[in-house]
C-alpha cells in the first residue's frame, strides 16, 4: 500500500527537533532524509526551523547584563567590594 | 581582564563561603540569569528580581551544593523557580505545570511553507525582524518558553534542562518540539508577508 505523502510528513515532523540534534536513531534518520529529498514543504519546515535556532543564539538576541544592573545585584549580595570593572 | 568562565569557578572556594569566588560566580552567569528572567516575565524589573532572588538563594544554599548537577543547571534550576513563582503571583490564570494533550502531536501541522530561511541574517535581525522573532518567543505559553529558552537559547543539554525543570527528558523533548514548531509557524507568518513583496522588488 502506498502510503498518502501527508500522513508521510505528520509522522516525520515528530522526529524533526531530534533530528536537529543529531538525536535520531540512524534508522529513522535514513528514513527522514529520503523523505526530505521527495518533500518540498517537509524541507521548508526544517530549514526554517534550524534557522529559527540559529537566530535566537545570536549575541544580538543575547545581551549582556546592564551595568546599573550588575551593581544592584552586587550590593544586594552584600558584595560591592568585588565589583571590579564589568570584565571584558 | 578576560571575562571569567565556568571553568575558572573553583566549587571548593564557594562551598567554603570564599566571597571573591562567589562574585566571580555571578560574573558568569548573571547575564544568562537576568535574560532567562527577561524572556519569561517579560520586563526588566521583574528580570531584575529574578536575578537578585537566584543569586540570594544562591548564596544561602551554596554550602549545601553537592554537585549532583553541574553548577550551571543548579543555579538555572533557581532561576526557573525564581521566575515560575513570580509568573505564579502575577499570573495565577497561566497553568505551569501541565500540557493537555502532551504526548499528541496535533498543534503541530505546519501551514506556511515559505522558505524565509535563505535570507540574510542582517535582514533577519534588522529592527522588524528582531521583534518579530522576540514577539513570537514571547507568544509561546510560559510551560514550552522555559524549555525552548534554555535547551535553545541557553545551550544546556536535553538531559541538563531536564534536571533544571524537574521533567523527564521525553518531556523535555516534546515541549521543545512544541516550541520549535510554534516559533517556526509564527515567524513564516511574518515573513510570508513580506518575501513575495520583496521579490517583486
Amino acid at each position: 500500500m502506498i502510503e498518502h505523502p501527508h500522513t508521510k510528513c505528520e509522522e516525520l515532523l515528530g522526529s524533526l527537533s531530534a533530528y536537529i540534534d543529531g538525536d535520531l536513531n540512524p534508522e529513522l534518520c535514513r528514513e527522514l532524509e529520503k523523505h526530505l529529498a521527495e518533500c518540498d514543504n517537509c524541507r521548508v519546515v526544517l530549514n526554517t526551523t534550524k534557522r529559527t535556532i540559529d537566530l535566537v543564539q545570536t549575541p544580538l538576541e543575547k545581551p549582556d547584563l546592564p551595568e546599573e544592573v550588575r551593581e544592584r545585584l552586587f550590593k544586594r549580595l552584600n558584595l560591592d567590594r568585588y565589583l571590579t570593572p564589568k570584565p571584558k | 581582564m578576560n571575562k571569567p568562565t565556568s571553568d575558572d569557578i573553583s566549587l571548593e572556594a564557594l562551598v567554603a563561603g570564599d566571597p571573591a569566588e562567589f562574585a566571580r560566580l555571578v560574573d558568569v552567569y548573571s547575564s544568562a540569569i537576568y535574560r532567562l528572567g527577561l524572556r519569561m516575565l517579560g520586563n526588566p524589573q521583574d528580570a531584575e528580581d529574578v536575578l537578585q532572588n537566584t543569586f540570594l538563594n544562591a548564596l544561602t544554599h551554596i554550602q549545601n551544593f553537592e554537585g549532583r548537577s553541574s553548577l550551571a543547571t543548579w543555579l538555572y534550576r533557581i532561576a526557573a523557580n525564581e521566575a515560575l513563582m513570580l509568573l505564579r503571583k502575577k499570573k495565577p490564570e497561566v497553568n505551569l505545570d501541565e500540557l493537555e494533550g502532551e504526548d499528541e502531536a496535533e498543534d503541530l501541522h505546519p501551514t506556511r511553507f515559505v522558505d524565509w530561511s535563505v535570507l540574510p541574517e542582517e535582514e533577519l535581525l534588522s529592527g522588524e525582524g528582531k521583534k518579530a522573532l522576540d514577539a513570537a518567543v514571547a507568544q509561546l505559553p510560559e510551560s514550552l518558553r522555559l524549555v525552548f529558552l534554555l535547551r535553545d537559547v541557553e545551550g544546556l543539554s536535553i538531559k541538563e534542562t531536564a534536571e533544571a525543570l524537574n521533567l523527564t527528558e521525553t518531556n523535555v523533548k516534546t515541549r521543545l518540539l512544541r516550541a520549535r514548531m510554534a516559533l517556526r509557524e509564527q515567524l513564516s507568518a511574518y515573513y510570508s508577508e513580506r518575501l513575495p513583496a520583496r521579490s517583486e522588488k
